[in-house]
């Protein structure tokens, strides 16, 4: 029997040819489905991460620096700006050196082994290894090729003028932010606002195309002060020449345009190094005193009691006043002077500095009188400079005013001022009368005072003045040679709790030149201490030698022959106390 | 018809073209842009160092020392003559 072949005694397939087919399409067609509706779902539902994702490879936000305003003088010199500085980093447990390297990083970082190694042992996570560095610096610590060590740039703050400027420009704190000063006061318009854009960078990190700008950059803009770097360096000179000569405790100095009202020159001592802040600095170094401080002018008030006792009639400069013995008692209190006088014209009152004159005119006049005088020259009220935390003295209203009182402040005792506010109120005398608006920012032009007293009573105090600055008045040494120079000394015992102690304020404000007034000087030195006290003695020299020179360098034509200065070895002043 | 259509394929082929090409001229220009941009950063830092360079250089108080090394000193107030000129220019 023939056997069946295999084939055939095989079951026959039930399904239909296509089937085979139709399942491994149905298949393909379920996977290419679900490809599809994963691909849509992805691009229309779910796109949140691979859009991200994308974005993150090619499209970047750039942060867009924005550098803090310079701070100029009044010719465009600077006195702070803002530079890029590197600081460089690392976490200490990742970072990797050689000996070798540390040995180079020290000396490119200009500091020793030793320091640096401490430096990095102190820190816990994270530690500056050199904080705001020049660039080039940061560069060749960085070609060390040190793992681990990173870098960062900010920007640094510097004042070229130093400690000179430095009480008056104040000085910046972290996050680049005023903290004192001008710096402080100006904040809003030094203060730039950092941008930033997103943008799309090809493979090699160049910038393809701008997306969106999501906040453009603000710099911060440049802001001129009043100041002038020459003045004020001439200005710190003498003043700490004449406080380290005399070993004085501090001092102040302020150079106003009469014209305009600007204070050229504002010097303090002892000051700080604005560049170099990170060891302690006592806070009484960063106080800009000419401000922010205020002390008992003594008798540099004496013109404006004369100026009050004009404006009334009470006196004529020729008046005679006896001055008697030298003292004067008051409802128990005597008021002295330094030297017996005899009678003296009033204009010899003011010249010579008698307190005893003085009190007597004082006391011929209402209290109402005298404050108004006073209180419109700008006592009692702060000068508004633009400075942050100046202060206003005190100027107690005239209803309160005892007799011995009014004795007292017509000769500067019982009443306060700061340097500037002293400076600001000699301008009524400078001028023909007019009290002017001081500021600390560049003016543009001459400015309007404000009237306080008739010309002819300026007139009049102008000439005492003078006087005063010639021999035979308190300050001989306020000479200057070629310019005509008007001014007042002061020699103000220190009030300690409640009670008047052997230490002065010598002070000086005065004016050159006389015919026609183009600065304001004002001189203060607290406790000098060698020997010599005397405001004529102390402050007056100084007040001659920043007077002499500043008028030279601002070009001022002379009003006097050029010999007319005595030499101040000859000088000899009349000594006064207030 | 067919001669329209070719005519519009064309065009279009045309404006894709000419799409491509003037996003790559934008994506050059972008370049040329930042990097010109990066530049003037780079000056303007320069600069700001460069004044500081110089305001520090010519503080009065280095030039006074430098001054004084030299003994050099301001004339005596008597020879020193200001002239006044006759019109001030405005």
């Amino acid at each position: 029997m023939r056997t069946a072949s295999p084939a055939r005694g095989a079951a026959p397939r039930l399904e239909p040819p296509g089937m085979r087919a139709g399942i491994v399409f149905g298949a393909l067609i379920l996977l290419f489905a679900g490809l599809g509706g994963r691909a849509l779902y992805l691009q229309w539902i779910d796109n949140e991460f691979l859009q991200g994702q994308g974005q993150a490879r090619h499209s970047r936000d750039i942060e867009m620096p924005a550098h803090r305003g310079r701070i100029l003088d009044r010719h465009g010199e600077a006195l702070a700006i803002s530079t890029p500085v590197k600081s460089l980093w690392a976490f200490p447990d990742r970072l990797e050196m050689t000996p070798v390297q540390l040995t180079e990083l020290a000396r490119v970082l200009e500091t020793s082994r030793v320091a640096l190694e401490r430096r990095i042992a102190a820190a816990d996570d994270f530690v500056y290894i050199a904080k705001q560095v020049p660039p080039e610096v940061a560069e060749r610590a960085l070609a060390l090729r040190i793992k681990g060590l990173h870098d960062e740039t900010t920007y640094g703050r510097y004042y070229p003028a130093g400690e000179i400027a430095a009480p008056v420009v104040g000085f910046t704190g972290t996050k680049d932010a005023g903290q004192e000063g001008i710096e402080l006061a100006q904040q809003a318009w030094l203060g730039g606002h950092v941008g930033s854009r997103r943008v799309i960078i090809n493979r090699r990190g160049e910038v393809v195309e701008d997306v969106a700008s999501i906040r453009a950059p603000q710099a911060g803009r440049d802001l001129a002060l009043s100041l002038d770097s020459r003045i004020q360096h001439l200005a710190f000179r003498e003043l700490k020449a004449a406080i380290d000569a005399h070993r004085a405790k501090a001092g102040g100095l302020v150079v106003l345009d009469v014209a305009t009202g600007e204070i050229l020159a504002l010097a303090n001592y002892p000051t700080f190094n604005p560049n170099r802040r990170d060891g302690k600095v006592a806070p009484e170094r960063m106080r800009n005193r000419a401000l922010t401080d205020v002390f008992e002018p003594g008798s540099t008030m004496k013109p404006f009691t004369a100026a009050a006792a004009l404006e009334a009639g009470a006196v004529r400069p020729d008046t005679m006043i006896a001055t008697g013995p030298g003292s004067l008692t008051i409802s128990g209190r005597t008021i002295r002077d330094a030297h017996p006088v005899g009678t003296l014209t009033f204009e010899q009152v003011i010249q010579k500095s008698s307190n005893v004159g003085t009190v007597k005119v004082a006391l011929g006049l209402p209290a109402e009188r005298m404050w108004r005088t006073l209180s419109d020259a700008g006592f009692g009220a702060v000068p508004r400079t633009g400075f942050p935390g100046e202060v206003s003295g005190r100027l107690r209203p005239a209803q309160s005013w005892r007799p011995i009182e009014q004795a007292t402040i017509s000769y500067g005792h019982g009443i306060s001022a700061n340097l500037v506010q002293l400076a600001r109120a000699y301008t009524i005398f400078a001028t023909d009368g007019e009290l002017k608006p001081v500021t600390l920012f560049k003016a543009t032009g001459a400015v309007a005072g404000r009237p306080v007293i008739k010309p002819e009573t300026a007139r009049a105090v102008r000439r005492m003045l003078e006087l005063a600055a010639q021999p035979g008045g308190t300050a001989p040494k306020a000479q200057v040679g070629g310019y005509r120079v008007a001014g007042k000394t002061g020699t103000a015992h220190k009030l300690e709790g409640r009670n008047y102690a052997n230490k002065y304020v010598a002070a000086f404000v005065g004016f050159a030149p006389v015919s026609n007034p183009r600065l304001i000087v004002a001189v203060m030195i607290d406790e000098p201490s060698a020997g010599q006290y005397y405001g004529g003695a102390v402050a007056a020299p100084v007040f001659s030698s920043v007077t002499g020179a500043a008028l030279r360098l601002l070009g001022v034509p002379s009003d006097a022959p050029s010999t007319n200065a005595i030499l101040p070895a000859d000088a000899v002043e009349i000594g006064e106390e207030t | 018809m067919t001669r329209v259509n070719l005519v519009l394929l064309v065009v279009l082929v045309a404006c894709a073209l000419s799409l491509v090409t003037s996003r790559h001229q934008a994506r050059k220009l972008t370049t040329e842009l930042s990097r010109a941009e990066a530049q003037a950063r780079a000056f303007d830092v320069e600069f700001g160092r460069l004044t500081l360079e110089q305001s520090t250089w010519a503080t009065p108080a280095r030039v006074d020392k430098l001054a004084r090394e030299q003994r050099l000193q301001s004339p005596a107030a008597a020879r020193v003559v200001v002239v006044e000129m006759p019109e001030a220019p405005r």
